[in-house]
């Protein structure tokens, strides 16, 4: 079948039973933490300990290494981008410059710029399991209830949640149009050119994009007949009530948050410098 | 006299993206407690009258009103979708799109939601709706994961959650197996019953409706009520046919015999229909058969050969099956929806790769083409034109397969106006498709597989959503494909089509095979009937009330006669 890309991945295991604000608050503190903080020492903490989590949650690094994949190759461009942009950010950063060689011009290698960009590198590492945790581990239905109650609109949580949702069914679509546009004889794997491959892949996304018009359409009808948008709020259904499992997970995270806070500006400065 | 509920009062209704109103002039009531069924062909306007009374006219499509619609004593005008949402409980046609919530419960809730009820009632009032649809063991199952009349009892109980008092069902038979289509008419014979609703049902399989009473019928045509009346005063009258809706087929049996029909012989079900001033007729009439010649056997041209496959390791979908097709057959492949009908479709075009087995065609060993050499041979039509459609313009579309295999411009303009004569679509020739109706999307995919030239042209579901005239249309134009040597395989649920287009019939259950056979003999066969969800056409139960000793002979007399009779249309 399709590729599952990014879904909710039935488990039991306690990340799956916190409820789902607990899951989005912890998910925000913690970006916020490895966005905030330079400091090495605390990357290196989170990474690990959200490597710990990960394990928890019993979910196969397999069923996620579609997205992660994709990811990495983002994180791969990044690193290029910062080095071809700023090849002195790590000398301007931490003050010394350590030149390992010379390129040409201004690229040279130096121990600083190496020692930045791992640390950048580090701190996707620190998000990525976490992000893929959340949105694996979150059952869809909970997911918008869960954004609505930390205070998103419920119109654009449901959007959110909708979105999700739909893409296995888009990518079933896709496969399907694509199919039946191959035994037309219509060409996209690589035995054929880039521009035409480009110019075939329009024959299968128009079908594609007309046909998810099409599940909108319907969708809004439906959602509109059964009195969606009528009040200001809604209660849901699957929305889980507070256990004390998930106000200690809180606090846990909280005190995670103030500590590598404190850790990190205790110097006055967010980046940890070991070349002074 | 009972309380009106719904009152059209020279009501019409254009929509804003129309030249010409959609409905005119309509003037109908329907009573508290009523179970109406509201019939016409397709672009009648019949869907347009349900979205008038479940507000999605004039709130979501826009356009101009005229005249007034009643809606409990209020005027539907006045009111907003939201109000008119608690008295009208909508069960859309399309069974996957209307699905918001994940899981059944959640689905069914999402009404209650919306009206911010507690989570402790509201989970009472789930449990209590789903056990009315009989769906309570399923509450936290995934709605992708349910069968086709499953997913109709969920969007059912979402709207009973709101205790509404009017019940509207859109096309609640489209896409549904014969025998879960039986069972959806029942339920909502019951839940009508439990529930004192006023029920409208808008739909063009008027026999399967009528399974259970309605207590009126009414016709439109062109945007225009041309019958409101008893079901028996309806099929006694000449307002159906008129109106190219197909009438029951034992009704129409008994017509065309020379039978007269009046109301008083009840022929709203096949049960009551009494037959004692006609049978003679009828009897008569089936003598009178010309003894239908059987094919010769003839070279077969696809065969499978212990084909077995399986989406997920360990699980498989198909399970040893074998078959072969005939040079010039025309062939049908049914069962009920999952069965893997449309899996066996996929895997003989080569779009999934089976596990094990044999695929010849015209005795070479084909199972390691590709998808690319396979479609020089067999041309795949999709159940949804939308699918497969990529153009604007329908030559364009059709010429698309030529033009990506580098054929020359000359030759692709003669082929591509050649088929399009075939298909009956030269006329359209430069016109956008999007001008086109369903029906003539799906002639457009047709002929955008037939320009290929393929011997074989498998179909899924050629006729879903048609009225009968585009039905006829379609089926006679496969017709005469097949007449011209091609061979057809159609995936079809439609018992009728099987019945009266192809001689044989192959029959999938759970991925197996469990019947290779001749049509009208596989529709006799009880057991199979049952196992692969199919339905017994009322023929034979007319047949057998008759006492005709071969039912087979009776069902084939009607069939020749009654594509004779309606070729005249076209």
């Amino acid at each position: 079948m399709a590729v599952e890309m990014l879904s909710y991945i039935e488990r039991k295991s306690p990340i799956h039973e916190l409820t789902g604000v607990t899951k989005l608050i912890c998910f925000i503190i913690w970006s916020s933490a490895a966005m905030l903080t330079y400091d090495t020492r605390i990357l290196a903490f989170l990474f690990i300990f959200s490597i710990v989590i990960f394990f928890i949650s019993k979910i196969k690094l397999k069923e996620i290494s579609f997205i992660l994949i994709f990811i990495l190759v983002f994180l791969l461009l990044n690193n290029i981008a910062i080095y071809a942009f700023s090849p002195q950010e790590g000398v301007k950063i931490y003050g010394t410059s350590h030149v390992l060689f010379e390129i040409f011009g201004r690229y040279n290698v130096t121990i600083e710029q190496i020692f930045y960009q791992i640390n950048i590198t580090l701190k996707y590492f620190t998000v990525i399991p976490v992000a893929l945790l959340f949105i694996a581990t979150t059952h869809p239905s909970e997911f918008a209830a869960s954004m609505n109650k930390i205070g998103v609109s419920y119109r654009i949580s449901y959007a959110v949640a909708l979105a999700l949702r739909y893409i296995p069914d888009v990518q079933r679509d896709f496969r399907n149009i694509a199919l039946s546009q191959q035994a037309r004889g219509i060409d996209m794997s690589s035995k054929e050119k880039l521009p035409k491959r480009i110019k075939n892949a329009t024959s299968i996304i128009i079908p594609l994009i007309l046909s998810s018009l099409e599940k909108i359409d319907t969708i809004s009808n439906a959602m509109e007949l059964r009195g969606f948008g009528k009040n200001k709020r809604r209660t849901w259904y699957s929305a889980r009530p507070f256990q004390k499992r998930d106000y200690l997970t809180l606090i846990a995270f909280v005190l995670l948050f103030v500590i590598s806070m404190v850790v990190t500006y205790y110097d006055g400065d967010r980046f940890y410098n070991p070349f002074v | 006299m009972k309380k009106p509920v719904i009152e059209f009062h020279n009501y019409s209704f254009k929509y804003n993206s129309q030249v010409e109103p959609t409905l005119r002039d309509l003037n109908f009531t329907i009573y508290e407690g009523e179970k109406v069924l509201i019939v016409g062909p397709s672009g009648s306007g019949k869907s347009t009258i349900g979205h008038c009374i479940n507000g999605l006219v004039p709130f979501s499509f826009k356009g101009e009103v005229t005249g007034s619609l009643k809606i409990l004593g209020k005027e539907a005008k006045s009111l907003d979708i939201f109000s008119l949402s608690k008295m009208v409980g909508t069960v859309l046609q399309d069974p996957d799109g209307q699905f918001i919530g994940l899981t059944v419960g959640e689905d069914i809730a999402f009404a209650l939601e919306n009206d911010c009820t507690e989570q402790q009632t509201m989970h009472e009032i789930v449990d209590e709706v789903a056990k009315m649809v009989e769906m309570d063991g399923y509450l936290s199952s995934s709605i992708h994961h349910l069968s086709g009349g499953q997913k109709q009892r969920v969007s059912l109980a979402g709207v009973l959650v709101d205790k509404v008092e009017i019940l509207l069902f859109d096309e609640p038979l489209a896409n549904l197996d014969p025998a879960t289509g039986k069972y959806a008419i029942e339920l909502i014979e019951r839940i009508q019953k439990e529930t004192n609703t006023t029920v409208v049902i808008i739909e063009h399989r008027l026999e399967d409706v009528l399974h259970c009473p309605v207590d009126r019928i009414i016709v439109i045509d062109d945007g225009r009520v041309v019958a409101d009346m008893s079901p028996d005063q309806l099929l006694a009258s000449e307002y159906l046919e008129k109106s190219y809706i197909r009438e029951p087929l034992y009704v129409k049996a008994a017509k065309y015999a020379g039978c007269e029909i009046m109301e008083e012989m009840k022929p709203a079900h096949p049960s009551t229909f009494a037959l004692d001033g006609c049978r003679d007729q009828l009897l008569t009439w089936v003598e009178a058969v010309d003894i239908v010649p059987s094919s010769e056997k003839r070279e077969p041209i696809l065969e499978l050969k212990d084909i077995s496959f399986s989406y997920e390791p360990g699980r498989k979908t198909i399970h040893d099956v074998s078959f072969s097709i005939e040079k010039g057959e025309m062939v049908s492949i049914v069962g009920k929806n999952g069965a893997g009908k449309s899996t066996l479709s996929k895997i003989i075009c080569g779009f999934e790769k089976l596990s094990s087995g044999q695929i010849l065609f015209d005795g070479q060993d084909i199972t390691h083409d590709t998808i690319k050499e396979r479609s020089l041979r067999i041309g795949l039509v999709m159940q949804n034109p939308n699918h497969m459609i990529s153009k604007n313009m329908i030559f364009d579309e059709v010429a698309l397969g030529l033009v990506i295999r580098g054929v020359a411009e000359e030759e692709v303009k003669e082929r591509v106006e050649r088929t399009l004569k075939i298909c009956g679509l030269y006329p359209f020739r430069n016109w956008p498709i999007s001008a086109l109706s369903f029906g003539q999307k799906k002639r457009v995919t047709i002929a955008s597989i037939l320009v290929l030239e393929p011997e074989v042209i498998i179909l899924d579901e050629p006729t879903a959503g048609q009225d009968l005239r585009h039905y006829t249309e379609i089926m006679e134009f496969l017709v005469e494909l097949n007449r011209q040597g091609k061979t057809i395989v159609m995936i079809t649920h439609d018992m009728h089509l099987m019945l009266e287009y192809t001689p044989r019939a192959i029959v999938i259950e759970g991925g197996r095979k469990i019947a290779d056979d001749s049509s009208a003999a596989i529709l006799t066969d009880s057991g199979i009937i049952q196992q692969a969800n199919l339905k017994e056409t009322s023929l034979f139960e007319l047949a057998k009330r008759l006492e005709i000793g071969e039912p087979r002979r009776f069902v084939e007399r009607f069939i020749a006669c009654d594509r004779e009779v309606r070729n005249i249309w076209q």
